[in-house]
């Protein structure tokens, strides 16, 4: 067992890109979920239409970068807008079960073989990142070292444009949450009948806030898709949107750093479980033998140590880390 | 083996144990597949060809009397697969003979090639069509009912919306198929042992976990999160014991679809009988909640809980049933999925939004209306594919669960009250 190695790489990975693209999700959930009320099950939708919108316009109609940009934005609003017609009136759960049908429907869709012209079908669209890569003021193929932690200069530039925008969004949403806007979604939250009866237009606001939430998923799919230079409907599942919860309830829905501690956290968590996993059951004499836990088992099980954290939070500490319980909606009205 | 299998009971709620337990999929990068068509059956004997993106032979493999096919690779990247098509039997072609695979480290990657026989699309006139696809969509529609009956009464009865009841689906299917491949049960009687068993796991969830959860007084959102963070455990769980690919029961395999109606639609045995013991155990669950006390009870408690338990019921004790009938039902409805579709991992979680759609089309929380609405759901996936292609059918169905939400959402059978 390598110590250094499993601390570093674990702290690789709770600072990477990845990491990023996870707190913009969960910064965007929690504009749903924490502050609004809304079970929004299909942040996947969102990222995946973020992540295809500059693959598409940048790949297929030689657009510049800023377009893409702006695209995403776009199909995140009409998305968010035909998600929200038709249930922001209903009950919670009624939302949530809409919400990943329509995810699944956009990821069938691009995984088909009628959309394959424009959308690469499952192998999806990749080298378009040429743009984005550019902007870096650093070389994007050298590898730079701090203390111990290596990063490619790829993923620098893509860690240093995602926790910008993070900061930015957090700045963002701390903003609108001391505003008269947030006081009023607060109050949907907690009473809807109460904030009606006071004038407030309920069903605007819920719009409002879903259509936010999913510019910010969106933009965070335009963020993963350039750093990793693909965009694969594989990626853009409905576990990425339990994932993107999970970090939202670790961190603490309802705090408006909750999402980015979260993420952190998490990552680093899923990538220390990982790699000791890793290291227990790699070459040929593994510590672990692999009639017992074969290498491509234990991959699997950060899966089932993620649901598994998911349902302890939940049961015991729905607040999160850093959340407080009596700002976190958990009964269906 | 029986270790495995009680492992996989217990795992339920301690999802860690199958570390304990060794995987059933066997190691290396694989590309399988099944070369089948609806008139034709499986077809043996087709050469399938793997090849680098290069142009490099990798290996290749004849399709076997399943029409099953499996081609080790050197390890993980992009390869290409064709197959032959003048092996294909007479009246059999296939759009592309050719088709990119990408292929994860350590995975049995599935690739599908795209056949089309004569009976269907080309050769019969557009009633037979339309005739088939129904009678395949009726399959389909009851087997989605006999598992969202189980889903429907749940919510009815505590309010759950259960997103792990798919996996109860998949379960019962897994547990089927390891008495039955792995013990060498014949399948109806390792259909009716997993029923128990599904019925025992469906108790186990409600003593285990939501009873427990609903003495704590967790909130319903609470509780859905909660259930889809058990989902995702037990997939991973089936994953590592099944592996990645899809495989067959034991029995009833390779069936040649044979003429009903003086030959306008066909149908194999097993098709038939799946419509026919759907039908049976729709009636009997009907006639159940119709008759029996304890079905009165349970649609007395899926009414109006607080009126039920002043009147006497133990509403306890009728969740209790509930979930071990949803169970069991699930199980079976899973039996009869993995016979049509194979058994896979993930496919408790691909029938559960068909499942919502049809809850919701019938009336969250009622029997009756979730019966019909996932009969109308089954009938409607299937009947779409006259229209649009066979791999966007499940869109059909999405798109009808969103648009019955605008129109009623209190679905066809539901009171009409305001759910919002």
């Amino acid at each position: 067992m390598d110590v250094v190695t499993i601390l570093t790489n674990s702290l690789q990975a709770a600072f990477g890109p990845l990491a990023a693209f996870y707190a913009l999700l969960a910064l965007g959930l929690n504009l749903h979920f924490g502050y609004a009320g809304l079970l929004n099950f299909g942040q996947a939708g969102f990222a995946l239409l973020g992540a295809y919108s500059v693959a598409v316009t940048s790949t297929r109609y030689d657009l510049p970068l800023w377009v893409g940009v702006l695209v995403a934005i776009l199909a995140a609003t009409i998305f968010a807008l035909l998600l929200g017609l038709p249930t922001l009136r209903l009950r919670a759960d009624y939302l949530a079960i809409v919400t990943i049908a329509a995810a699944e429907i956009l990821n069938l869709v691009v995984r088909s073989r009628v959309a394959t012209p424009v959308t690469g079908g499952t192998q999806g669209i990749s080298q378009f990142s040429q743009d984005f890569d550019a902007l870096a003021p650093w070389s994007t193929f050298e590898r730079f070292d701090f203390f111990g932690i290596r990063y490619s200069g790829k993923d620098l530039w893509a860690m240093t444009v995602g926790w910008s925008l993070v900061a930015l969004l957090c700045l963002l949403t701390w903003m609108l949450m001391r505003s008269p806007w947030g006081r009023v979604l607060k109050a949907v939250r907690e009473d809807e009948d109460a904030a009606r009866a006071l004038g407030k237009n309920v069903y605007l606001f819920k719009m409002q806030a879903l259509i936010l939430g999913g510019i910010f998923g969106a933009l965070g799919g335009v963020l993963y898709a350039l750093a990793v230079t693909t965009a694969q409907p594989d990626a853009y599942q409905t576990s990425l949107t339990f994932f993107a919860y999970t970090v939202l309830i670790l961190g603490g829905a309802a705090r408006v750093l909750g999402p980015v501690a979260g993420a952190i956290i998490f990552y680093f968590l899923l990538a220390f479980t990982d790699n000791v996993l890793f290291q227990l059951t790699r070459g040929r004499d593994p510590i672990v033998p692999a009639d017992i836990l074969t290498a491509s088992d234990a991959f699997q099980l950060r899966f089932i140590f993620v649901g598994l954290g998911l349902m302890a939070l939940l049961i015991f500490r729905p607040q999160g880390i850093f959340g407080d319980r009596r700002e976190v909606s958990l009964d269906a009205r | 083996m029986l270790h495995r299998l009680v492992a996989l009971v217990g795992l339920v709620f301690v999802g860690l144990l199958t570390v304990l337990s060794g995987p059933a999929s066997a190691e290396g990068e694989r590309i399988v597949g099944t070369l089948a068509s609806s008139a034709s059956g499986p077809i043996e004997g087709v050469t399938v060809t793997v090849t680098t993106t290069d142009g490099d032979e990798v290996g290749d493999d004849e399709t076997d009397e399943n029409g099953r096919f499996e081609i080790d690779l050197p390890g993980a990247g992009d390869y290409i697969a064709f197959i032959d098509a003048a092996e294909l039997p007479e009246g059999v072609t296939s759009a592309s003979t050719e088709r990119a695979v990408t292929v994860g480290t350590g995975r049995a990657q599935r690739v599908a090639f795209a056949l089309s026989d004569g009976s269907v699309g080309q050769g019969g006139g557009s009633t037979i069509i339309v005739l088939q696809r129904f009678v395949e969509g009726l399959r389909f529609g009851l087997i989605i009912a006999i598992t969202a009956i189980g889903l429907s009464l749940i919510f009815g009865t505590t309010g759950l919306t259960n997103f792990a009841h798919g996996e109860l689906v998949a379960i019962g299917a897994t547990v089927a198929f390891i008495i039955n491949v792995s013990f060498g049960v014949q399948l109806i009687w390792a259909t009716l042992l997993a029923v128990v068993v599904g019925a025992g796991i469906g108790g186990l969830n409600e003593l285990g976990l939501w009873r427990p959860l609903r003495r704590r007084r967790t909130g319903l959102i609470a509780m859905l999160v909660v259930s889809i963070g058990l989902s995702i455990v037990l997939r991973y769980v089936l994953l590592i014991q099944l592996g990645g690919g899809q495989q067959p029961y034991a029995d009833y395999r390779g069936q040649r679809a044979e003429p009903y109606l003086g030959g306008i639609m066909t149908l194999t045995d097993k098709d038939l009988a799946s419509i026919i013991l759907s039908v049976v155990v729709l009636i009997a669950v009907a006639l159940m909640l119709q008759r029996t006390k304890i079905g009165k009870a349970m649609r007395a408690v899926a009414d109006n809980r607080d009126l039920a338990a002043s009147s006497g019921i133990n509403v306890d004790r009728v969740i209790l049933f509930v979930w071990m009938l949803g169970g069991a039902l699930a199980t079976f409805g899973g039996v009869l999925y993995g016979l049509s579709d194979q058994v896979a991992w993930d496919m408790g979680f691909r029938l559960l939004l068909l499942m919502f759609a049809g809850v919701i089309l019938g009336g969250l929380g009622t029997a009756y209306g979730a019966l019909v609405g996932s009969v109308i759901v089954g009938v409607f996936v299937q009947m779409s594919t006259l229209v649009i292609p066979d791999e966007l059918k499940n869109v059909g169905g999405l798109l009808l669960l969103i648009i019955i939400l605008v129109v009623r959402p209190s679905g066809i059978l539901g009171a009409r009250e305001r759910v919002g």
